[in-house]
């Protein structure tokens, strides 16, 4: 297999293009259109029948969304308590400030091992620091393990879509990838088959890998209990065959105590894959020593790259409460449209919206123009199991971006009526009461100004922010109501 | 110069100085507003756990104690299956005549290659969920570490009526003592192995066993 480089994105160095340009081009892929389309309709209707079957839906959000604020208001403290218990339970905890020192660390464990191929779970945080090229730098090849992961490596490609990251490919295509990959002589473009083909490949390489790389959907700071969700078993496979064990995961994935799973482990799946359950979930605390279950070493590498900073902006904090279920992706007008590439990020949708541009700071041409990917038409924020209002922070963010400019900008840039307007919503959205006016106002004011479906301007204090960007016409009923007719 | 770890726990802190000074984890309200028991029948709780086991393509049956060591057989014997993984102390009873025995025990392991060969394992289990059809593995007695129920291709699961919990809450309470005392692993099974990555056809048998099958003892 010929390792491929990936397309830059927001996390490589250099600049990426803006959202605009990128979704010109997605736009432009009829297939690719149709892929998404059929796959974000599905998950979609299947999440609200597994969140209707759950009569304590708003509670568990409710009880999410308070623990994870707890946990980041005091994050210092349940760090400590998390290295303290995962050492305590036989593994070793390792700091990254950034996405290079995470990649040097889980580089020179390989190293030490002497291995030169390992098995890697899909880990999106390993995606953001780049940590299969780093690697390959090294001569050490890393294999993806998950059957849309192993596509898009295949492929050279980058994931559209957290949950689905082959989602853009369709079975001729994947077929296609296979034969001139796998060393498969002959084989059906039946996903049965096509399956086949990858468990077969890889499970060889599970068999003799000396180092397992994962990522972590939860770590409990009471136990050191760290867990990985999945559907494939390949997450079972690379944390439990290979005798060592690395863990990359983001500092805020840290829940307080064993017994919050109960509540995570209700919100994730349902509005993950819409089941009522994930095929498979593992939980482990260190290592088993004498029992001989799973590896003989586990190292567990917490990374900031970026975190601290969103953590930092009282608004812009919120965002850390995700757990990555993509139920945001799933129900985004825009998201559909243009799919996961053209948001040049390993976090695409509305979650990628609002993490990218904060993870790697303001006054990047490409991540500055996420935020405005968005019609803020408020479905992320109804689905998100985590209460993340994801178009505040979207409003927000745009005020920063604007701010930034206007602190760096010219004179001209200043003067610019977006810059005013943003301004604007930026305080509108922050004050509850007065952004439910100016949706009230919208509304009714929105009959006379909208232009075939779009509102071309807008009364009063919105003027200017119409004046260069339409916005979509705010629907009449409440969200809710709309969802339960359009989609229910 | 300052270790990565001070450096971040420093950015952690200066993140969060709008915290108030004297402020505790517990002073941020959490509501717990959610079901924590169930309270159904137990009839009907055995009767949804298995329902649901079932809607994820797991073949499930239902037998009284005394008939479990036949059933067992002739479940073994239907699927033609010639070698079988058994994990330490499983009750000596389930294991059928005529089929050949592979026993792991501490002394020497079961390399991964003999599970990968072997065609199956049958393990009892720690807990049943009723509310989403998951078998809840602890590497306790009659279950053994997480390769026996990986490496095989196909799983066949004893659950008895009384292991089986209404909710998910509840099955976290019970598995806490283990998770803190042994901090034994711990591991979820809701049907086989899955995946729609391929145009959203889902699709049984990617990594784990192909086939799972349960037996409901009471
Ligand atoms: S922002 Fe919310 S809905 Fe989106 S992926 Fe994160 S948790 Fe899920």
């Amino acid at each position: 297999m010929t390792p491929k480089t990936k397309p830059p994105d927001a996390f490589s160095p250099g600049q990426t293009p803006t959202f605009e340009v990128s979704a010109r081009e997605s736009l432009r892929d009829a297939q690719l259109r149709r892929n998404l389309g059929k796959a974000t309709q599905t998950i979609r209707r299947k999440r609200t029948v597994a969140v209707e079957e759950m009569p304590d839906w708003e509670e568990l959000r409710e009880a999410g969304r308070a623990l994870k604020e707890r946990t980041l208001r005091h994050l210092d403290k349940y760090l400590l308590q998390l290295e303290e218990s995962v050492t305590r339970a036989g593994g070793v905890v390792h700091w990254a400030r950034d996405a290079d020192e995470a990649n040097r660390i889980i580089a020179g464990i390989a190293r030490e091992k002497g291995a030169e191929e390992v098995v890697k779970v899909k880990s999106i945080a390993t995606d953001e620091t780049k940590l299969n090229e780093h690697l390959e730098a090294q001569g050490i090849h890393a294999f993806e393990t998950d059957l849309a992961e192993l596509i898009i490596q295949l492929a050279g490609e980058n994931s559209s879509h957290i949950l689905v990251p082959a989602i853009h490919k369709n079975r001729a295509e994947i077929r296609e990838l296979f034969l001139r990959e796998l060393d498969v002589e002959e084989l059906s473009d039946e996903p049965k088959d096509l399956t086949n083909a990858a468990r077969l490949y890889l499970r060889k390489k599970f068999l003799g890998a000396k180092v397992g790389i994962s990522g972590a959907n939860f770590a409990v700071a009471e136990t050191g209990t760290v867990s990985v969700v999945e559907s494939e078993g390949n997450g079972r496979m690379c944390t439990t065959l290979p005798p060592v064990l690395v863990t990359l995961m983001g500092i805020e994935k840290i829940i307080p105590a064993w017994r919050d799973f109960e509540i995570f482990m209700q919100l994730l799946p349902r509005s993950s894959t819409a089941e009522r359950m994930n095929p498979y979930t593992s939980f482990w605390t260190g290592v088993s020593g004498e029992a001989g279950d799973g590896p003989q070493e586990f190292h567990l590498v917490l990374l900031d790259n970026g975190r601290t900073d969103v953590l930092a902006d009282e608004i812009g904090r919120q965002t850390l409460n995700c757990i990555r279920c993509s139920a945001c992706l799933n129900v985004c007008p825009v998201y559909e449209r243009t799919g996961g590439h053209a948001y040049n990020s390993v976090y695409p949708g509305p979650i990628g919206a609002i993490l990218t541009p904060q993870l790697v700071g303001i006054g990047k041409p490409g991540s500055d123009s996420l935020p405005y990917a968005s019609s803020l038409c408020g479905a992320c924020y109804q689905v998100c199991p985590v209460k993340i209002n994801i178009p505040e922070v979207l409003v927000h963010l745009r005020g920063k971006v604007v701010r930034h400019k206007q602190d760096k900008g010219t004179l001209r840039q200043k003067l610019d009526p977006e810059n005013a307007a943003m301004q604007a919503m930026a305080r509108t959205f922050s004050d509850p009461k007065l952004y439910e006016r100016a949706q009230r106002l919208a509304r009714v004011g929105q009959l006379p100004f909208a232009r075939g479906g779009r509102i071309t301007s807008l009364p009063g204090r919105l003027a200017g922010w119409t004046a260069v960007r339409d916005l979509k016409p705010i629907p009449e009923q409440s969200f809710r109501e709309w969802w339960k007719e359009e989609r229910g | 110069m300052a270790t990565a770890k001070e450096t971040i726990l420093w950015r952690v802190r200066r993140a969060t100085r709008d915290v108030p000074e004297g402020e505790r984890p517990e002073d941020v309200r959490v509501e717990r507003g959610y079901r924590k028991e169930g309270d159904g029948a137990r009839d009907d709780i055995v009767a949804r756990f298995a329902e649901h086991v079932a809607e994820y393509e797991a073949t499930v049956h239902r037998v009284a104690e005394d008939g479990l060591p036949a059933r067992i057989a002739q479940i073994l014997q239907k699927r033609g299956l010639e070698i079988l993984v058994v994990p330490p102390l499983l009750p000596e009873a389930w294991i059928p005549e005529g089929v050949e025995v592979l026993r792991d025990a501490a002394g020497p392991r079961l390399t991964n290659e003999e599970l990968d060969e072997a065609g199956g394992v049958l393990t009892g289990c720690a807990l049943g969920i009723a509310q989403t059809g998951t078998i809840v593995l602890d590497a306790g007695p009659g279950q053994g570490r997480r390769a026996l129920t990986l490496l095989p291709d196909y799983h066949l699961c004893v659950v008895r009526e009384e292991q089986v919990v209404d909710l998910v809450p509840e099955a976290f309470a019970k598995l806490e003592e283990t998770v803190r005392g042994e901090g034994r692993a711990v591991t979820f099974i809701s049907g086989p192995s899955a995946t729609s990555d391929i145009e959203l056809n889902r699709v049984e048998g990617v990594h784990g066993p192909r086939a799972l099958e349960v037996l409901i003892v009471g």
